[in-house]
């Protein structure tokens, strides 16, 4: 099928690549259907497109490439609603926050999109409120390898 | 109580001031809404459309 994408146009899609948040996304419970898109650049991007809304596009990035002991727990709640059975099967995201200058962006840490890549379910859980995963993590207070300075 | 297992305290009074607590199980999260809202206000700052040609390798149209 093809999906009506907010930055790489049109794009044709599987429906078995199709990931399903029954909750949606926090303010966005509508918006159940989303599709991971990898996006040309040399940091750990994605696009997170909704299938059904081409303005609901969210860059999201691979969270532990710019924070090395970036770690939760999965509650029981969440491991059943996702059908998580192996670790292996999980995939976190976090979302960004994209600002004119990239080094000026920040990543979610507190609300991490957790994709189980077996069943294809997915959902933004909310951490405990914290130093160690805050809401806006800069870019930078990781040094990125690979980042120009 | 909330339900079976989730107990709702008054942990002090102070005027008219009162400090609730909630006692639940590990199973169960407790978060004050204002941690939701900010959540859902990240998530809408994260949707403004930014140019992306700054992070992408290639920006041929």
């Amino acid at each position: 099928m093809l999906v009506n994408t907010k930055f790489l146009g049109k794009v044709e899609i599987k429906g078995s690549e199709i990931l399903t948040f029954e909750q949606g996304l926090l303010g966005l419970p509508e918006n159940k259907k989303f599709i991971l898109l990898a996006l040309d650049s040399d940091l750990p991007l994605a696009l997170l497109q909704s299938i059904d809304q081409q303005e609901i596009g969210f860059v999201v990035a691979f969270p532990f490439a710019f924070k090395k002991d970036y770690a939760f727990d999965l509650s029981e709640e969440d491991k059943e609603q996702l059908r998580i059975e192996k670790e292996e099967d999980v995939i976190v995201y976090s979302v960004v926050t994209l600002k004119e200058s990239f080094q000026d962006s920040t990543l979610n840490l507190l609300a991490p999109v957790i994709i189980n890549n077996r069943t294809k379910l997915a959902k933004q859980i909310v951490l405990q409120d914290n130093a160690e995963h805050p809401l806006r993590y800069s870019v930078n207070a990781g040094a990125y390898e690979g980042s120009a300075k | 109580m909330i339900g079976d297992q989730i107990e709702v305290k008054i942990l002090s009074t102070d005027g008219d001031q009162i400090k609730l607590g909630i006692v639940a199980p590990k199973t169960v999260k407790v978060h004050r809404s204002e941690v939701f809202e900010a959540i859902q206000a990240q998530n809408q700052e994260a949707l403004q459309t930014v140019d992306l040609t700054g992070i992408l390798k290639n920006t041929k149209k």
